[in-house]
This record gives C-alpha cells, structure tokens and sequence, in this order.
C-alpha cells in the first residue's frame, strides 16, 4: 500500500498575461521515482519553482508529509523535507565541492554567530560533524576524490553528482532533480540512472523532469505529463506512453 | 607555512606592536602614536564593514552611521552634556548594542535591494543620522547640533584615567600609549571575532547567499536573517569603534560622521582586499597613515619644489585618495591583498 | 494655505531642474545599468565654468546684456561638461564593463571625489557667487511670487525635454540608443556601434546637466565645488521616483520630487509641531528614495520586471 507524500490540488501560476500552470493535480507516493515530462515550455520547471517555494502559487493546495506547504518560502520547504537541483546548475563555483556539501548541511545544524566566536566544543563538534557528513555524501555520489576542487573546475558530469550531493545532505525526504541527464552521454546517463535508484532504495523519494523518454520509461515508476500548463496525463510509464493525448502534445496530431 | 615558522612571526609581530608605541612617539613624536591610535581604530571600523560587505556581499555606504550611534551613546552617558558619567565598560556596549539594533532597522527595508540601489539607499541612510545628529539640538537639545559634545570623559580603568599621563616604573605613560593598548587589545579581539565567523557555519552561509543567494535558499538558507545578521554584526562592530572614538578624542561632531567618512571606509575595505581580513587591516592601516604622510610632505615637497604651494594638504589628500580609487579598480580591483579565492574571481571576470 | 501656491511654484521650479538633471542619470542607467555618480559633478562643472567666462567677460569690460553673457557662458560650459562626460565614460566605466558591478561604483564615487578636488584647485573652496547681471524682477500668480528667472528656467528646461523625446523617438541616433538599451547585443548585431551610442548617451546627458548647473547657479545665485552631490543624489530619487530607464518618467519624478521637497520644506514645522524644521529638507528626497526602493522599485513609470528563477 504506497503512502501518499506529496498531493498538490488545483495549482495555478500566471505570469501576468501567461498562465503557466493550470489547476494542476498530482500526488507522488513515498519510496518512488516520480516523472515530469513534456515539450519545451509545458511548465514543468515552473511546477518545480512552485513545488519547491522559489514561486508562490496564485491557487491551490499543497501538502507534504502531512505539512502544508502552499506558498511556503523555500526555507521552510527545505525545513519540510524537500531538496532541489537546478536545470542549469547552481553551485556556488568559487566553494569547492566539500564546503557545496557542507552548505548544504546548513539546515541540519544549528550553531549560530556566538557559537562562531566562541568556538565551543559545542561548535566544534558540529562542525566536524558538518564536515564528516559532508565526505560521506560525496563518496556517496563517487565524487570524494575531487572534494577540494572548486565547483567552477570540475567536469559536468560531476557537478551534476556534486549539485545532487549538496542537496543530499539537507536529508530531505523528496529529492527533486531538474533534468538532471542534460547534455550527458549513454554512458553518465546509465550511472546517474544507477545514482538515482541507489537514492530510491536508500529511502528518498525521487521526481524527476526529463526530456530522455527513453530514460525515463525506463527509470520511473508513475509519471506525469505536462502540456501547455495543465496536466494531459499521470500514470505508470506504459500506460502514459501509449496516452494518445500525451502522443498528440509530443508529436503532433496523427493526420488519417 | 609550517608550524615553527607561523610561531616565530607571531613572536615577532606581538614584540613588535608591544613596544611600537614607545618606539614611534620617541623617534616620530606622540602625534604619530595618535595616528596609530586611530589606525586600530579604522581597522576595526573595516574589519566591521568587512562583514557586510566583503562576507555577505552587501554593499553599504552609509556604515559611519553605526560609528555615529556608538559615539554619540558614549558622548550623552560620559560627559558634562546631561551631566551622566557611566563607566565605559557600561556605555560601550549600550552604543554597540544600540547601533546593532540600528543595523537591524536598516537591514530589513532593504532585504530585497541589490547592488547599486542598496548602495544608495545605505547611503541615505546614512545622510539621514548625520542629518538629524546635526539638528537634533532643538527644541529639545539632544545632540548639542553642529557643535557636538565635548569634554567627553575619558576610559577610567581600576580609578586610574586614561585621559592624563601616569608614571609607571619611572616611564611616563601618555594617554595615546595607554589607549593604544586599549585599542590594541580590542582590534585583536575583533581580528578574532570576525576570523571565527569567517570559517564557521554562518560564514559559509555568507559566501553561499553571496555567490547566488536563489541557490542557497534552495539550500534552505533563510536569506532574509542571514542578511540581518550581517548587517547587525557590522553594526555592532562599527557602535564599539564609536564608542572608542568618543572617549578617545574627548569631543565629536556631526561632521565625523558624514558620507566621505563612509566611503573612506568602503575604500578600506574594497582596496585592501574584500572579504579577506588581512587586506582589510592592510587597507585601513595604509589609508590611514598614508594622509598623515602625505600631509608632511606635501607642503615641504611644493615649496622645496615651486617656492610655494599650488595643493594644500587637504586638497591634495582628497586628490589622491579619489583617484587611488579610480586606479586600483582599473588595475587592480580585487585589492592590494585578495584572498586566493577572490584574486581567482577576478581574472575570471576578466577572461569571461 | 497661504504657502500652498508658493511652495508649489518653488516645487515646480526646483522639479525643472531636477528633471533635466535626472534625464541624464536615467539614459546611462537605461544603457549601461549603473548609476554615474560623477554626474552630479558635471552639473557642477557647467555651472563654474559658466560663472567663470561671465566673470571674465565682465572684467575684460564686454558690455552686452546679462542674458547673453550667460549665453556665452553657456557655449563655453556645454561642450566642456560634454567632453567631460565623454571622459567620465571612457576612463572610468569603458575599461570596467565586464567587471562585477562594485567595480564601476568605486571608480564613480573615486572619479567624483576628484573632480570635486580639481574644481577646488581651480575655484577654491568657497561659495561663488553668480555675478548680479540677471533680473529678478518677479510676476505675482494669484498672490505667490515668481521671478522671471524662473519662468525662463521652466520653459526652458520643457524646451529640452520636448527636444530630447525628439531625438529619441524620432532620430536614428534615438532608435539606436532605445535598441542599445534593450538588447546591446542584438543591436550591435544590427550594425549599431554600442560604443558610439554610450558616448553619445554621456554627451547628451551632461550637456543637459550643464545646462542644469546654470539654472541652478542662477536660482540660488551661487555655486560651490560640493553643490553637484546633494543635488545629484537627488535628481536619482527622481530619477528612480519616475522609473529609472523610463524618460518621462525621470521627468515626471522630477517635477513630482520638487514639489514633494517644497511642501514639506514648507509645512514640516506644522506637521511636527514645530519639533522638525525646514533644514530637514534634504531629509525628504532621502525618504522618497527609500520608500520607493523598497515599495515601488521600478517606480511610477517604469515596467514591473517579473522575478524568474
């Protein structure tokens, strides 16, 4: 029986004369790798802005992990149990990849400026604590040997385990990843398609926005699909593939 | 560096600052202790800024706000003004607690402002305490007006005043020597404070909000208090360097606390090198001693040359500082001594 | 009520000056997004060489009527305040325009307090007095005063303004500026030479506050090397007032601002109950910049720029 984590109901988001998302419905189970696909401009990032409090909804509702979340600022979302990476990643680039771990961190610890001053054993333990944690994310997602390098420097593909580190480490419950597979080969994508199972068995429940089909019939275990702002169609991946509405939004109506 | 050689620079330095005091008044005069006097004094001011500015990345030109309130908080509690003399371990913290409290008001209207509109703001800001530090003296007189206070009362440390000279083991202690300790002291606490807070978990939060602040409220940052914070601990810093200015001095005005004392400070701060601490000390040690040079020798230096002079000091000074600016952003913008992270930034920049 | 008209009229010439003032801030910031904040030191300069070139005249005995001496004043001070302006840009903003915006900030703030050092060398640090060789001889409107000074300064200064929205709305060299400063990329591609169309912005901008430095020299018949600060920052209020980027908005803000300033100059005693007086005036443009930062941003003119992730 899967357990309802995320259930948002009726969003709507204009943007001036744009509506970008239209009385959008969905739920994602605990446990499962949930997808977001559509053509370009569908609003899928948009849902991920509003998901993850950077946008504020104008209707709806939202609710997580029995939390209310709608129109939460992202702080609290975070609080909640909800982590992000970006489309175009958004590391901090001069910060080498452990101290991106360790801001990640953040919201789990709690020493503040007097602490800081103090040094505290308090203070000192956490940090090692922070750092520790950190080491332990980044061997997680393979990338230990390069911690001291700066975000700025490393290779795409490893920025991109680096983005889904940091957010690791804020130990949300839901990870959400922004096409995370862009501009990857076979072969990244194969290991980051291992990552992301590797994350699902460990306890997070992942969604996901793509634009690799293959991949992502082949890697989630419901799917949605976003077109012009509304949703077209929600399901396990054969059934959606086979959709006629969802064929018609990505190729075009069928002429007899 | 290793740790043998990091020690015998410490040695030496704190050799070195114990007796520069004795040194310097009995080879250049006690004028120039005062000047070193007032250097710590700045390098506290800009260790504060530094906060603002070179952490968090927010700029401000309005800080000489906060040295007011600290300077004007001990100038009312310790002085013939109201006739209240509190002791100074009492009205230092009430100005720096009070100008943190200021640096809460200003930083929260402007949460959302970035850059140049934040630059202007500040700087209103800052426009407005002068302002109204120079008006308040009707119809109620609070701040004395253009005039000032004076007769501030000087630090009393165990019954003994800072404010005349004292005999200790037949050497005469003149108030410049002995503040300067004082000031010594404090700038060291400070150095620490702020380098603790660099390598902490609020200092990480600073460069993350600095570097793309939507990132790091993904991250779950809360922008909006890590900015207060901020602004509330450069205040801070800024009230106690007031505090210490008014009992230094014995006497302030309005005019102290106008926008070029706030800019000089920026300047301290950008110059030396934003964000990394020993490039700040740099910066407000060289901006400070260096008018005070170029003030003795640019009269000399124009009658020697012309038989008469053509720049006053003043004016001179003023020149050279503006186009110190100009220079260093067109040559050299990351400061005399960048961190090795920020020198990077730049020839990014640069190269992108 | 008996001040209302007065401080109205005051406020509508002051806003003249303003507005003239503020379109030159406004046209570098729709350009390039920065504030030049050595324009408040070309407003100066116009108004110092200006005082200059009449005193000389009146000392080598010319013996024409005052409005033409500051006419000559005028010709001699535009094209000055114009390569001034022309300099500013290259020197301090040109080199810069890759770098993180702190940069150029620095240089500006740098670049005005040296010029306001160099106008000390040259006209030393007291105020100038404007030579006496204007009228003032008033005009009564409904029982408040105006001097025909004044009339002049705000016929003139809607002269220009209607010149200006010419230039820019009907000119190739306005359409390449709108382009340049919507997309310098995309205009350049089109063949506009984003560099020539800066200059020209610097040029145009600080002949206008030339212009402006000797209405303002004339209202208060003096000038000194600090007036272009105070009146630079708030000519940004208005500026920002009236949507920055936005030419009739920096207009509208600065009409709007100077009348803003002369009420409450005018009734700050009465509102405060005598506990404020008039020399807080300067506070006003202060607060109208702060509340409008913080509320209204983009101010009351210009587009509201929607917040994308």
């Amino acid at each position: 029986m899967s357990e309802v984590l995320l259930k948002i109901e009726g969003i709507n988001k204009r943007f001036g004369g744009l509506h970008a998302l239209s009385n959008v419905s969905l739920h994602i189970n605990k446990g499962e790798i949930y997808g977001l696909i559509g053509p370009n401009g569908a609003g899928k990032t948009t849902m991920f802005n509003v998901l993850t409090g950077l946008y504020t909804p104008d209707e709806g509702s939202f609710t997580f992990d029995g939390n209310d979340l709608f129109r939460a600022p992202p702080h609290v979302v975070v609080n909640t149990g909800i982590a992000r990476t970006f489309q175009n990643i958004r590391l901090f680039h001069e910060m080498t990849a452990l101290e991106n771990v360790m801001v990640g961190r953040h919201i789990r610890s709690k020493a503040n400026a007097l602490g800081a001053v103090l040094r505290n054993k308090a203070t000192r333990d956490e940090e090692a604590e922070i750092e520790a944690k950190a080491w332990e994310l980044l061997r997680y997602v393979g990338i230990e040997d390069v911690a001291y390098e700066r975000a700025k420097n490393l290779s795409y593909g490893h920025q991109r385990r680096l983005e889904i580190a940091r957010a690791l480490a804020t130990e949300p419950k839901l990870l959400a990843l922004d096409e995370p597979a862009a501009g990857m080969n076979p072969s990244e994508t194969e290991s980051l398609k291992a990552l992301m199972e590797k994350i699902r068995d460990g306890g997070v429940t992942v969604l996901l926005i793509e634009h690799d089909v293959k991949l992502m019939m082949g890697l989630c275990d419901r799917i949605a699909v976003l077109d012009y702002g509304k949703k077209i169609a929600e399901g396990v991946p054969e059934v959606v593939r086979k959709d006629p509405k969802v064929i018609e939004a990505y190729l075009g109506v069928a002429h007899e | 560096m290793d740790t043998n050689k990091k020690l015998a620079v410490f040695i030496a330095s704190a050799i070195v600052l114990a007796v520069l005091p004795f040194v310097v008044g009995n080879t250049l005069g006690n004028s120039w202790v005062r000047t070193i006097d007032f250097a710590l004094l700045y390098v506290m001011l800009a260790l504060g800024l530094n906060i603002v500015v070179g952490f968090a990345g927010l700029l401000d030109l309005g800080f000489i706000a906060f040295y007011a309130v600290g300077a004007y908080t001990f100038a009312l509690l310790g002085s013939p003004h109201f006739d209240i003399h509190l002791p100074f371990y009492i009205s230092i913290p009430l100005g720096a607690g009070l100008a943190a409290m200021f640096g809460l008001l200003l930083g929260t209207p402007v949460l959302k402002l970035k850059g140049d509109y934040l630059a202007i703001v500040t700087l209103g800001f800052g426009e407005i305490v002068r302002i109204f530090m120079n008006n308040l003296n009707a119809p109620v007189n609070i701040t004395n007006g253009p005039q000032g206070i004076n007769l501030i009362d000087p630090i009393q440390i165990g019954g003994v005043s800072l404010g005349k000279a004292i005999e200790v083991f037949g050497f005469s202690l003149n108030p410049v020597h002995m503040y300067y300790y004082v000031f010594l002291f404090l700038t060291v606490v400070v150095v620490i404070m702020v380098y603790r807070l660099q390598h902490s978990r609020i200092g990480r939060a600073w460069v993350a909000m600095r570097e793309d602040s939507i990132a790091a409220a993904a991250m779950g940052l809360n922008i909006r208090n890590i900015k207060l914070l901020a602004f509330a601990l450069g205040a801070l810093s800024g009230g106690v360097a007031g505090g210490l200015f008014a009992t230094f001095q014995g006497f302030i005005s309005p005019e102290s606390f106008g926008l070029l004392e706030s800019i000089m400070i920026l300047a301290m701060v950008v110059l030396g090198g934003m964000g990394h601490i020993p490039g700040v000390i740099l910066g407000a040690v060289v901006l400070t001693i260096a008018p005070e040079v170029l003030r003795d020798v640019i009269g000399p230096l124009q009658m020697h040359t012309f038989g008469k002079m053509i720049v006053d000091p003043e004016n001179a000074r003023m020149l050279l500082f503006g186009a110190a600016m100009v220079i260093m952003m067109l040559v050299r913008p990351e400061g005399m001594w960048p961190s090795k992270r920020r020198a990077a930034e730049f020839k990014d920049a640069k190269k992108g | 009520m008996d001040i209302f008209l007065q401080q109205i009229l005051n406020g509508l010439v002051l806003g003249s000056i303003y507005a003239l003032i503020a379109l030159g801030y406004t046209m570098v910031y729709g350009i390039m997004g920065l504030i030049n904040f050595a324009h408040g030191e070309v407003v100066m300069f116009g108004a110092m060489v200006t005082i200059t070139v009449v005193t000389s005249l009146m000392n080598a005995g010319v013996a024409l009527p005052g409005p033409m001496l500051v006419l000559i004043g005028l010709l001699v001070a535009i094209p000055a305040c114009m390569l001034l302006g022309y300099s500013i840009e290259r020197v301090a903003y040109r080199p810069l325009r890759g770098a993180p915006k702190l940069a150029p900030l620095i240089t500006a703030i740098g670049l005005s307090i040296v010029l306001q050092q160099v106008a000390i060398l040259i006209w030393g640090r007291n105020y100038i007095p404007f030579p006496a060789i204007l009228d003032h001889e008033t005009i009564e409107i409904f029982g408040a005063t105006i001097t025909k000074l004044q009339l002049g300064i705000v016929a003139l200064c809607l002269l220009l303004m209607i010149g200006l929205l010419v230039v820019v709305e009907k000119t190739k060299l306005g359409r390449a500026m709108r382009a340049t400063s919507q997309n310098p990329a995309v205009a350049s591609l089109m063949g506009v030479n984003v560099n020539t169309i800066i200059s020209a912005t610097f040029v145009m901008g600080s002949a206008l506050g030339a212009i402006a430095g000797v209405m303002v020299a004339t209202n208060y018949d003096q000038a000194h090397y600090y007036m272009g600060f105070m009146i630079g920052l708030k000519a940004f209020t208005a500026a920002v007032l009236g949507g920055i980027g936005n030419l009739g908005g920096a207009v509208a803000g600065g009409i709007l601002l100077g009348i803003i300033e002369s009420l409450g100059a005018g009734y700050i005693g009465d509102l405060t109950g005598g506990f404020l007086g008039s020399h807080y005036q300067d506070i006003f443009a202060f607060a109208v910049l702060i509340v409008v930062l913080i509320f209204r941003p983009s101010g009351l003119l210009g587009e509201k720029m929607a917040d994308r992730a």
